[in-house]
C-alpha cells in the first residue's frame, strides 16, 4: 500500500493528535462540561485491535517490524450529519469513542472545539512534557577535565 | 501413536483452584492491584510487553498478576491474547531521532549535542539492597533544571556524515517491496535482516544476554562499544484510509541500542565502522543491547565473514530465542507419554535380553 | 471521500459476523441446503446484502479481496476498505476472497490454490438471481447424504463443465458460494454436480 501524503499543518489532524495524546480523564471530563452534546449514532465500533509498530534498521534504515499495540477506534455520525473518526493506543473504548465525537464536532464548529477542548489538552500536554524533559536534564553529565600536573 | 486418555477432570478443577488461592496468598495481606504493579513494578511490564510483542500496559500488569509473577508464563499470556485480535494496520516506522528522551548515554563520544543523559538508571548505584523502600517512605520529587530545547542527534547520524559509520542502509542496499512480518509468514531461513530484527525484538532477553556475552567473550568477536543508547517516547503515527493522512495513536515507550564494531573493510569496502541495532518496547538497555550484539554477529554473512560462532548461526539463534516457543517445547515432555514409553521400555528390555544372550554365549 | 457511504454494516458486528460465519460454515459442510443470510446490512447501491455480508465476516486486513468491475464502484470499494480494511486487488489470482455478480465469470482465473497448499485458493461468491428456480442440479460428495438437488437460478452458461474442471484438479481448486434474496448455498471444490 502505498503511503498516504502527510498534511503537516491540517488543523483536523492535529486535533486527533492532540485528543489522541490526551488522558481518558481529560477527555471524560471535556465532554461531561461540553453544555449543548449533540445526539451520535456509532458508525463502526468502537473497537480494540492491533497495530503492528515498526521501526527501522539503525534508526534511519529499512523498515522492520518491531512489535504489536491495543488500540481502539470508534466512528460515529452526529445528528447533524457529520462523520468522526477516533484512534488511540490502548482498550479503552470510551476514549476512542469520545475523539470521534469531538472529531466530528470539531468539523462542524472547529473554533469552539479549539478554545475549550484541544488548547487546554495541548497546554496540559506541553507541561507534562516539559517537566519530563527538565528531570531528565537534571541528570545531564557536565565533564570536567582534572587539572593534570607539568611533570 | 497417540491413544486418548480420560479422566483427571476433578484434579485439574481442583488445582486451578489451589493455583488460584497460593496466587491470592495470605488474605491478611492486602491484594495486588495492576495499577501498583504498572507503577512500581515498571521494567517487568516492559518485559512483558516487548517479548510478549504487544504494548499495553494494563494488559502485562494483568498477565504478571495472573502468572504469579513467572514473566515467561505472562508473556505467553500476552501472546494468546494478542491472537484474538483483529490486525488494523502496520504503523508508520516510528522516528527514534524524534525522541521525548528520558536517557541517553554514548560510550564513543563525550560531549554530543544534546549531552549526556543518564536518566532513571541503576548505573552507579551501589548495589547494597536498601531496607528504607521496605518500609514504603516517602520519596521526593525529582530534581529539574533547565532543558537544552534542541534536538539531540542520533550518534550513528553524526559520523555517517564523515564516511567512518556504515550508511543506515548498509553497503548494498536493496529495494525492499515488503516488510516481513513473522507473526504471518512461516520463517523461511536465509532471513533477511527486517525479520531477524522482528525476531530478536520478541526474543528471550536471557538468551541473547548469552549470546551477546558469548560475541565478547572471543566467539564472534567483532570489538562493539556503544554507539548510543536512548530511551523515550516515541509516536506511533498510522495511515487512516477513511481521512486521507495520518494521525499519531499516542506515544510508546522503546529503548534503542546503536552499537558501532570495527570493520577492517574488504575488497569493495574501506575500513570504517559498522553497526548492530537494538530496539525493544519499553526500558531495558540490556535486552537492547544483547540485540544489537546479536544483530551485528548475524550479519556475518552480510559482510562475508567467516560463520564459526554460535551467535553467528541465524537458525540456531532465531530459532531458539523465543520463550514461548521454547517453553512450550521443553514443557510438554511432562504430559503423559505412557505409550512413547512402554514402547521405548520393550526396545530396552528387548536390547537387554540379546545383550545378556550375547554375553552368556562368550562365556 | 463521501463519508456518507458508511453507514450500513453490521449493527452488531460480533453476533451478526457469528451468524453469518455459520451460514458459511454450514453451507460449506451440508452442500446443497439453503443457509439463511439475511442480516439486514444496507450497503452501496451495487453491492448485494448477501455479498456484502460475506465480504464483512471474513475479509479483514490480512485478506486480499477481488471484485468483478461492475461492483467495484467508488462507493463499493470505500465501503468495503472502512468496514473490512481488506487490501483490494485487481487481480483475480491474487485474491483470497472474491464477490462478483458476473454470469460470464470464469472459475479457473482465480487462485486454484498449489497442491501443498490447496487452502491459498479464492473463495468465490457469486450473486444469482435466485437459489431456486433454475436448472435442476444433482449434487453428491462429501457432506452429502446420498444426493441433493438444487435449482440455483443466473449460474453461468458452461457452469457444469468449468465445475467439472475445477473438480478435476483436487485438492486444488476453488471453494463457491451462491447467494441470492438472504439465502446462501455453498458448493465445496469436493462436490460433485450433474443435471438432474
Amino acid at each position: 500500500m502505498t503511503a498516504l501524503p502527510v498534511p503537516d499543518t491540517d488543523p483536523r489532524r492535529l486535533a486527533l493528535n492532540a485528543l489522541a495524546a490526551a488522558d481518558a480523564n481529560a477527555l471524560t471530563a471535556a465532554w461531561s462540561n461540553w453544555s449543548d452534546k449533540p445526539d451520535f449514532k456509532p458508525v463502526r465500533g468502537p473497537e480494540t485491535g492491533l497495530v503492528m509498530v515498526r521501526g527501522r534498521a539503525g534508526g534511519g534504515g529499512a523498515p522492520f517490524n518491531l512489535g504489536e499495540a491495543s488500540v481502539s477506534r470508534a466512528t460515529v455520525r452526529l445528528e447533524s450529519g457529520e462523520i468522526g473518526h477516533g484512534y488511540c493506543l490502548g482498550r479503552d473504548l470510551d476514549k476512542a469513542r469520545l475523539i470521534a465525537v469531538f472529531d466530528a464536532l470539531f468539523q462542524r464548529d472547529p473554533a469552539t472545539v479549539e478554545t475549550w477542548i484541544l488548547a487546554p489538552l495541548r497546554a496540559g500536554a506541553t507541561a507534562a512534557d516539559t517537566k519530563r524533559k527538565q528531570e531528565t536534564a537534571a541528570t545531564k553529565v557536565n565533564f570536567f577535565t582534572m587539572v593534570r600536573g607539568d611533570n | 501413536m497417540y491413544v486418548a486418555v480420560k479422566g483427571g477432570e476433578a484434579a485439574i478443577a481442583n488445582a486451578h483452584a489451589l493455583l488460584a488461592d497460593r496466587r491470592r496468598g495470605d488474605r491478611a495481606v492486602p491484594a495486588l492491584r495492576t495499577e501498583q504493579i504498572i507503577e512500581q513494578l515498571g521494567l517487568a511490564v516492559d518485559r512483558c510487553m516487548a517479548e510478549g510483542s504487544l504494548y499495553d500496559r494494563e494488559l502485562a500488569a494483568l498477565a504478571i498478576l495472573q502468572s504469579r509473577g513467572d514473566l515467561i508464563e505472562a508473556i505467553f499470556l500476552v501472546r494468546a491474547y494478542r491472537t484474538t485480535l483483529p490486525r488494523f494496520g502496520y504503523s508508520r516506522p516510528i522516528d527514534t531521532a524524534d525522541m521525548l528522551i528520558e536517557r541517553r548515554v554514548s560510550a564513543t563520544f563525550k560531549d554530543l549535542p544534546g549531552g549526556q543523559l543518564l536518566g532513571p538508571t541503576f548505573d552507579y548505584t551501589h548495589r547494597l539492597l536498601d531496607p528504607a523502600i521496605a518500609e514504603g517512605n516517602d520519596i521526593a520529587e525529582p530534581v529539574t533544571a533547565e532543558a537544552d530545547p534542541a534536538r539531540a542527534p542520533r550518534v550513528t547520524d553524526m559520523l555517517g556524515h564523515q564516511g567512518l559509520m556504515e550508511p543506515d542502509l548498509g553497503f548494498d542496499p536493496v529495494e525492499q517491496d515488503e516488510v516481513g512480518d513473522l507473526t504471518r509468514e512461516p520463517l523461511q531461513y536465509p532471513l533477511d535482516r527486517d525479520l531477524r530484527l522482528q525476531a530478536l525484538a520478541r526474543g528471550d532477553e536471557g538468551f541473547l544476554l548469552a549470546l551477546g556475552y558469548s560475541t565478547q567473550r572471543g566467539y564472534a568477536r567483532n570489538h562493539p562499544l556503544v554507539g548510543e543508547i536512548r530511551i523515550g517516547e516515541v509516536e506511533v503515527e498510522l495511515d487512516i484510509p477513511e481521512l486521507g493522512f495520518p494521525v499519531s495513536l499516542g506515544r510508546v515507550r522503546v529503548t534503542e541500542c546503536q552499537m558501532v564494531n570495527q570493520f577492517k573493510g574488504s575488497a569493495k569496502v574501506p575500513p570504517q565502522f559498522t553497526r548492530g541495532y537494538g530496539l525493544v518496547f519499553g526500558q531495558s538497555e540490556r535486552k537492547a543491547m544483547s540485540m544489537s550484539l546479536c544483530d551485528r554477529a548475524l550479519r556475518a554473512r552480510e559482510f562475508g565473514e567467516d560463520i564459526s560462532a554460535p551467535a553467528q548461526d541465524e537458525e540456531f539463534v532465531i530459532s531458539h530465542l523465543d520463550n514461548v516457543q521454547s517453553t512450550g517445547f521443553v514443557e510438554h515432555l511432562k504430559l503423559p507419554h505412557y505409550v512413547d514409553f512402554q514402547a521405548e521400555l520393550d526396545l530396552i528390555r528387548t536390547m537387554r535380553a540379546k545383550f545378556e544372550a550375547t554375553q552368556e554365549a562368550a562365556e | 471521500m463521501d463519508t456518507n457511504t458508511l453507514d450500513g454494516g453490521f449493527a452488531d458486528p460480533v453476533m451478526q459476523s457469528q451468524t453469518a460465519f455459520r451460514a458459511v460454515m454450514d453451507g460449506l459442510a451440508n452442500p446443497g441446503t439453503v443457509q439463511d443470510l439475511a442480516l439486514g446490512l444496507v450497503p452501496p447501491s451495487s453491492l448485494s446484502p448477501e455479498l456484502a455480508a460475506i465480504a464483512l465476516t471474513l475479509c479483514d486486513h490480512d485478506t486480499t479481496l477481488w471484485l468483478d468491475r461492475d461492483l467495484a464502484t467508488d462507493a463499493v470499494l470505500g465501503w468495503l476498505r472502512f468496514h473490512t480494511s481488506a487490501p483490494i486487488t485487481s487481480e483475480r489470482a491474487q485474491a483470497q476472497f472474491a464477490l462478483t455478480r458476473d454470469p460470464t465469470m470464469t472459475l479457473a482465473d482465480f487462485d486454484q490454490g498449489t497442491d501443498l497448499y490447496p487452502d491459498r485458493s479464492t473463495t468465490v461468491a457469486l450473486a444469482i438471481q435466485s437459489v431456486s428456480g433454475g436448472q435442476a442440479l444433482s449434487l453428491t460428495g462429501p457432506g452429502i447424504d446420498g444426493s441433493i438437488t438444487i435449482a440455483p437460478h443466473g449460474l453461468p452458461a458452461d457452469f457444469l463443465t468449468q465445475w467439472a474442471e475445477n473438480g478435476a484438479q483436487f485438492p486444488r481448486g476453488v471453494d463457491l458460494l451462491l447467494v441470492a434474496d438472504g439465502q446462501l448455498i455453498g458448493l465445496p471444490r469436493t462436490t460433485r454436480i450433474k443435471k438432474a
